[in-house]
């Protein structure tokens, strides 16, 4: 049960990743849908980042004053005059850890 | 104009440093998976026949929480179902492959590597090889994901908990975009996909994480209105 249901999830995720590639047409889509969808990852990608970062494992929004808030803002600041993905990735990792370990 | 070799080398160079949160977090899912008391095959046959990040934990906690195969499988393709946008744009540049290359290129498509080759795509349009940038980003993420869930399936238990090691997942998606904050319209599109992830997060089968691009391509279609 277990094993079929891993397969169809596979082949289902798979499907959504070839069918736009593969299937359908390019020429379908117009200009200005073309023109949206170079917003694809400024539209998509916070759907990711604010829920992980505001709602914590069970489903509820954390205090104003969690840890993750404060590695949040320091990765954006990092990562915004760094330009480095490194050095967003960290900063934000180590200020979150220096404030549940230290403090 | 790029041989094959220097494309696929940018496009790994190019994706290398998420490995700082692909690996911590292909460690974590792979714990969980064991920690919710599935067999060691299982959670890593997980890998390789979905190999989608946040949709293998989300999977398991179901299914061990007791929700029927059809809610885990929908749960699966509605937080997969982002990947038919990064196809849409994506297809642009592979139009020219044969079918079955889009076939096998499809498999290795997840999020870090779309981003990353996509920037570069945007700036080398002209490149005849383009897609083997593509090959090196996804390559790469599909070799340390499979690597870092293997060791979280052996590590289990010895993966302290206090770590907090998810957080690494968004801090990778904020490097993707942080850039981006500098202009204008990008800003509004991100907020409303934030706020709206937030405000539909109890959505049905995780579906915030559609419905809010969705919300937000809307918003960046009558921002690319006003701007004329």
């Amino acid at each position: 049960m277990t094993w079929s249901s891993i397969i169809i999830a596979g082949i289902v995720t798979y499907f959504m990743r070839m069918t736009m590639v593969a299937l359908v047409d390019r020429d379908l889509l117009g200009e200005r849908v073309k023109a949206v969808l170079a917003y694809v990852p400024s539209a998509v990608f916070p759907a990711i980042i604010f829920p992980g970062i505001f709602i914590n494992d069970y489903g509820t929004f954390i205090e104003i004053n969690d840890p993750k808030i404060f590695g949040a803002i320091v990765a954006i600041l990092v990562g915004y005059f760094s330009r480095n993905v490194i050095a967003t990735i960290l900063s934000g990792l180590f200020s979150y850890w220096i404030i549940i370990f230290l403090l | 104009m790029l041989t094959k070799k220097q494309l696929i080398t940018k496009g790994i160079l190019a994706v290398a440093p998420h490995m700082f949160s692909v690996i911590p977090f292909g460690i974590v899912c792979g714990a969980i998976g064991i920690e919710l008391g599935f067999s060691p095959i299982l959670v890593y046959a997980i890998s390789i026949i979905i190999f989608g990040g946040a949709s293998q934990i989300v999977f398991l906690q179901l299914l061990s929480g007791g929700a029927s195969a059809f809610i885990a499988v929908t749960s699966v393709g509605v937080i997969n179902s982002r990947h038919l946008l990064y196809g849409a744009v994506l297809s642009e540049y592979l139009e020219k492959l044969s079918f079955i290359k889009k076939l096998l290129i499809s498999y290795i498509v997840v999020d870090q590597g779309f981003a990353e080759s996509k920037k570069f795509f945007q700036k080398n349009k002209t490149e005849p090889y383009l897609h083997y940038h593509l090959i090196g980003t996804g390559g790469t993420l599909w070799i340390c994901w499979q690597l870092s869930t293997l060791s979280g399936i052996i590590l289990g238990s010895f993966v302290p908990e206090e770590l907090g090691l998810k957080f690494a997942v968004p801090l990778t998606f904020i490097a993707i975009v942080v850039q981006d904050l500098k202009k204008l319209d990008h800003v509004i599109v991100m907020i409303t996909c934030g706020l709206s992830s937030l405000l539909f997060f109890d959505a049905p089968f995780k579906s915030y994480i559609i419905i809010s691009p969705i919300i937000a391509l809307f918003v960046a279609a009558l921002v690319l209105r006003l701007k004329k």
